[in-house]
């Protein structure tokens, strides 16, 4: 990991405790508006969580247990740690937060008490806001053709939803095999559930929209 | 009480059979529930994992129905739908401004603190002495593994239930129809959850550890109160062998199918027979449950 290897000792200072330069990179696509960058990724996700991030003090208990730790790229306190120190393009860019499953493992058992799953959110979140590329496709695909299906029915609609995941993915094969079965066994509705007041539903999402809104912003993954 | 009833999405399809026992149990309890009307997803993990004032919001709009229902608590037997709904109230009621913002986009007041239960939960207050009164057969040929999975019980400061790492609520209910639990080590396990489309290969390998625990520990059952768990721990059997030939199939229940087998209902009247892999509570041991205790 490139923070390892930093030269400058100025650079593993958390950029919220005092304020060095961020690295570089990160100062460039980050803080355009702002190269004073009063408001760092780390105070972002602290807002957005109502919890500080230097709470953590990486003694890596949430990646000891965490059941997924093995398929991930980088490990979960690694990716706290990287926005402690400011590294916000590798840990935005990082497949961890994304292949986090939210099982909470992780928040119930850190001695500080920091909820690690809901920093993963913020951090997904942040980066779907930033267009930082995914490399999870299918992951974030999936999660957009589930928010369709509610945005459309106002409840989830499970043979809406494996059509336009297939759409998307273009991996027509996979499920091939217990799709059929699911129809035999009457489990699947060929008619999706709409609920009465679907305009709430589509206001709560034109209102809180961000880019998983994907009529817009498709291009973006 | 008047319990309102959140079935959650996965009950009117893939999960139907957990719908279908829980209602038949429940009735034969002689507990009533009125569904929400007009209920909407709670968002699952899709809309907390990307944005989360939308998942708060289409979380909260169902306990603001229910409120407007005069409903004073809310059954969610999908452990996920369960866990969005307790984690959106702990938003609402800790996090300044929460609270306003979600009310604006709902356009609508929370006046009433409404209280959201789990299944486990449900027959806790329902009793088990009550399931065991009821009894017509005794399972005790069953060896259960009770498994709780993720959402169930963490995260403890929120969920206030159960003990997060070494649960037991589920086993005294299990035990409550006469069957066996079993002592193993991933009751608490992550199955792989919302991967299972997107990333199966995951969920296979986390499902098979967990199956191939119950078995190492003598089980020759699960029960699982969780819709997306059963997809993971039965749908995905069928992938599992494929990864790993010698997988042999393993029997994965709900609670509540388990619990209407003890009330003497059959597999079809619980909806078992949906299941991908087969389970059939012989008659033979029905038979010979029932001689035992005339006997």
């Amino acid at each position: 990991m490139s923070a390892n290897t930093s030269k400058d000792t100025k650079k593993l200072q958390p950029s919220f405790v005092t304020s060095p330069p961020a690295p570089d990179s990160c100062q460039n696509t980050y803080n355009n508006s702002d190269h004073t960058q009063k408001h760092t990724v780390a105070d972002e996700i602290s807002e957005r969580t109502f919890q500080d991030v230097s709470l953590c003090y990486q003694c890596g208990k949430c990646s000891a247990g965490c059941p997924i730790r093995y398929y991930m790229d980088i490990a979960p306190n690694k990716v706290v740690r990287l926005i402690q120190l400011g590294y916000y393009d590798e840990a935005l860019k990082s497949e961890t937060p994304w292949l986090c499953a939210g099982c909470l493992t992780c928040s119930t058992r850190c001695p500080k008490e920091f909820d690690l799953a809901k920093f993963m959110d913020a951090v997904r979140e942040i980066a779907i806001e930033k267009g930082v590329e995914v490399k999870q496709k299918n992951i974030i695909k999936f999660h957009q053709a589930f928010l369709d299906q509610i945005r459309k029915h106002g409840r989830s609609y499970e043979v809406g939803l494996v059509a336009e995941y297939k759409m998307k993915t273009l991996d027509l094969l996979q499920d091939i095999d217990s799709a059929p079965g699911l129809y035999l066994k009457g489990k699947l509705g060929i008619l999706p559930h709409n609920i009465k007041d679907r305009k709430v539903i589509k206001n709560i999402f034109k209102k809180t929209k961000n880019k998983t809104d994907n009529r817009d912003t498709e291009s973006t993954y | 009480m008047n319990y309102g009833y959140f079935p959650g999405c996965s009950q009117t399809g893939s999960a139907k059979e957990y719908d279908i026992s829980l209602r038949r149990v429940i009735d034969k309890l002689g507990v009533s529930f009125d569904e929400i009307e007009d209920w909407s997803c709670c968002g699952a993990t899709s809309a907390h994992a990307t944005n989360h004032k939308l998942s708060t919001a289409l979380a909260m709009r169902n306990i603001m129905l229910a409120e407007q229902q005069g409903m004073e608590s809310i059954i969610a037997p999908c452990a996920a739908c369960y866990n969005r709904l307790i984690m959106s109230q702990f938003e609402i009621a800790n996090h300044s401004g929460v609270k306003q913002e979600t009310e604006k986009l709902l356009s609508s007041k929370f006046l009433k603190d409404i209280k959201v239960f789990n299944v486990l939960e449900l027959f806790l207050k329902i009793g088990i002495n009550k399931i065991a009164e009821n009894r017509k057969r005794e399972l005790s040929d069953l060896k259960v593994a009770c498994y709780y999975g993720c959402l169930l019980v963490r995260p403890a400061a929120i969920t206030k239930f159960d003990d997060a790492e070494q649960p037991t609520s589920m086993e005294k209910i299990v035990e409550s129809t006469g069957a066996h639990t079993i002592d193993w080590n991933y009751k608490v396990e992550c199955c792989g959850a919302a991967h299972s489309i997107a990333r199966r290969d995951i969920v296979v390998d986390l499902s098979k550890n967990i199956i191939d625990d119950a078995r190492a520990h003598g089980a020759n059952v699960m029960a699982v109160a969780c819709p997306m768990c059963h997809t993971n721990l039965d749908m995905r059997q069928r992938a599992m062998r494929r990864k790993y030939p010698g997988h042999e199939e393993f029997p994965v229940l709900y609670l509540t199918e388990l619990i209407g087998l003890a009330l003497g209902m059959n597999e079809r009247e619980l909806g078992i027979d949906l299941h991908y892999i087969d389970f059939k509570y012989a008659d033979s041991a029905l038979e010979n449950s029932i001689a035992n205790k005339m006997g």
